[in-house]
């Protein structure tokens, strides 16, 4: 087995798909490596998912090319990307009441293959990823009967029990109360601080702002802008990408601020 | 720890199903006769024919029987509960039963000679997962939802197909032993048969075990087992091989049996948890047992003999509402 390089990357290069007729993507650039977090935007149906979809291998493009760590990501098999790159879904309910140590424990399998049970280590492992993200009180209790924000930390802890550097999150703050949503932001740039890369497709341009070290926009099957943030999200941008009005400024502390311009009715409170 | 006891939960119910019958025995006959075969104790010889003939000849095939067939349908009900990520699956949902019976009653139809009836119900058993799986193929590749689909369409198939053959039966002599046979029996099961069938059953069994890491993942959702560097397509296709040669097998053997593969995983997994790695070898065991456990009611219970299918049921649908209060928290 090839050993993952210390430079991660995952680029998708000119990535087209179609669904029957519909035409999702028409050649997608999009690359992201170590120490980087990079946000993805783009409206509903965009294909955040789909592009996410092709950089993982679950799904072949018509055209274009996946590669990871500079290497065509057909030539890795599933287990040497799961040791390279993780998947963070969207929390969801699972059918049967898994506690969260063993959700977690299921990210060591690319490690230990499908036949070999668990050793020391890997609890080893696996309690000191779970006590990092801050849910050890969590860890005997049943995945189905923990809150959405618990349930994102826990697959988070999956990902990285993987080993993996580079990390995709399927807009994992979504259902996510306000707490819950600052704290994911905040476990995302340690991450990033701590090497890994992360890729993360996201509803909230304001979360982007706060913690992206690069915003994509996805927008018509293109990437449509990629670069820092101050000069990816703009009034005119935003507007084009949601159809809705938006104030871009700098606050006093130097950082880029989006504020949504709401019509207020006549003699509405204030 | 509680998967190391039903080793021994197993060998009781084995110790107590060899010791009741007709004619009774205490478990103590049994050690006795045990002790003898292996040269450790003497008995008169007369005994010792007695105790042969009894256990070995009358109740050890049936006790067989029903270990391999409990233990088939339990692991079959419990991977196919985690390959289709739904815990009221059961191992017919790709259609083996129906195939199986209308394989077992075409036999009776054209034969009624016992090896024929088994050899064409496990081979139908087959056919009607294999027509399920085209089906579910033909559009393109297929989901869980369609796989699902496709199963039902040829277990409907397979059962109008099974009416036809019915209604064609001769009345006085050929249904009713489809309809007997639609209720499962351990009674014709001999050592002989148990001798073939046994290798692929233990097989079938044994695979779907070792299936318990790649199960966990594959109850996740097929993305997220792909982004743990599992195959998920040789998983799903694999397993569905597997449990569909024991449970096939099984129901050639013995008929239908329902219940067990539905009601065992739920019991096992309350007892143990739902990691696949250790609720398979623990509903292969318990399944095992109370397969065991429910012909020891079938020959006992009245003077002739009750069909052990419908004693599964009667003891499987209590045992299911009560599994139902327990784990509807997870289900909410």
């Amino acid at each position: 087995m090839r050993e993952p390089s210390p430079r991660s990357q995952l680029q998708g290069l000119d990535l087209h798909f179609a669904r029957g007729k519909r035409s999702v993507l028409e050649g997608a650039t999009l690359g992201f490596g170590a120490g980087e977090i990079l946000a993805l935007l783009g409206a509903n149906g965009a294909g955040k998912s789909t592009l996410f979809r092709l950089l993982l291998g679950f799904l072949s493009a018509k055209r274009g090319e996946v590669r990871l760590d500079g290497a065509p990501l057909s030539s890795f098999s599933r287990r040497e990307i799961a040791r390279r790159v993780a998947y963070v879904p969207q929390g969801h309910v699972t059918p049967f009441p898994y506690t969260v140590r063993e959700v977690v424990m299921l990210g060591r399998l690319p490690e230990t293959g499908l036949l070999r049970a668990p050793r020391a280590e890997d609890r080893e492992i696996v309690e000191s990823i779970i006590s990092r993200l801050g849910i050890e009180r969590l860890i005997d209790q049943p995945y189905t009967e923990i809150s959405g924000g618990e349930r994102q930390l826990t697959l988070i802890a999956r990902a990285l029990a993987q080993g993996a550097r580079l990390l995709v999150m399927d807009e994992p703050a979504t259902g996510l109360d306000y707490g819950y949503q600052l704290r994911l932001m905040r476990h995302l740039s340690a991450l990033a601080a701590d090497g890994h890369g992360v890729l993360v497709s996201t509803h909230h341009p304001e979360h982007a702002m706060q913690i992206a070290t690069r915003i994509a926009i996805l927008h018509e099957g293109r990437i449509e802008a990629d670069g820092p943030p101050q000069q990816v999200v703009t009034a005119e941008r935003m507007r084009r990408l949601y159809g809705v009005e938006v104030a871009v400024f700098d606050d006093p502390f130097g950082a880029r601020r989006l504020a949504p311009i709401v019509e207020r009715r006549e003699g509405a409170p204030r | 720890m509680r998967l190391a006891l039903l080793p021994f939960l197993l060998l009781a119910v084995v110790l107590i199903a060899l010791s009741v019958g007709r004619y009774p025995l205490a478990p103590s006959d049994i050690l006795g006769f045990l002790g003898a075969c292996l040269g450790l104790v003497d008995l008169p010889p007369e005994r010792f024919d007695l105790l042969r003939n009894l256990i070995v000849e009358i109740r050890l095939p049936r006790v067989l029987a029903a270990g391999l067939i409990g233990a088939a349908l339990s692991s079959s009900g419990a991977s196919f509960q985690a390959v289709f990520r739904n815990p009221l699956v059961s191992p017919g949902i790709l259609g083996v039963l129906g195939g199986a019976g209308f394989g077992a009653a075409l036999g009776i139809l054209l034969s009624g000679d016992s090896l024929t009836v088994q050899i064409s119900a496990f081979v139908m058993g087959l056919v009607a997962v294999g027509v399920g799986i085209l089906i579910s193929n033909l559009f393109g590749s297929a989901s869980m939802v369609t796989l699902v689909l496709g199963g039902m369409i040829s277990g409907a198939l397979f059962t109008s197909a099974l009416s036809l053959v019915k209604y064609a039966a001769d009345p006085y002599d050929q249904l009713p032993a489809i309809v007997y046979w639609m209720m499962g029996s351990l009674g014709a099961v001999d050592l002989k048969q148990l001798k073939g069938a046994a290798p692929a059953i233990l097989l079938g069994v044994g695979a779907l075990t070792l299936a318990g890491r790649a199960l966990d993942a594959l109850s996740m959702g097929d993305d997220e087992a792909r982004s743990l560097g599992v195959p998920v397509h040789v998983t799903r296709y694999g397993v569905i091989a597997a449990a569909t040669l024991a449970s096939s097998l099984s129901v050639s053997l013995a008929g239908m049996i329902g219940w067990v593969g539905l009601v065992v995983p739920h019991v096992a997994r309350l007892a143990i948890g739902p990691t696949n790695s250790r609720l398979l070898p623990a509903s292969a065991l318990l399944g095992a047992a109370f397969l065991i456990a429910a012909d020891c009611v079938a020959r006992n219970i009245t003077r002739a003999e009750i069909p052990i299918g419908v004693v599964t049921e009667l003891l499987g649908i209590p045992a299911f509402i009560l599994v139902l209060g327990r784990a509807r928290r997870a289900w909410a």
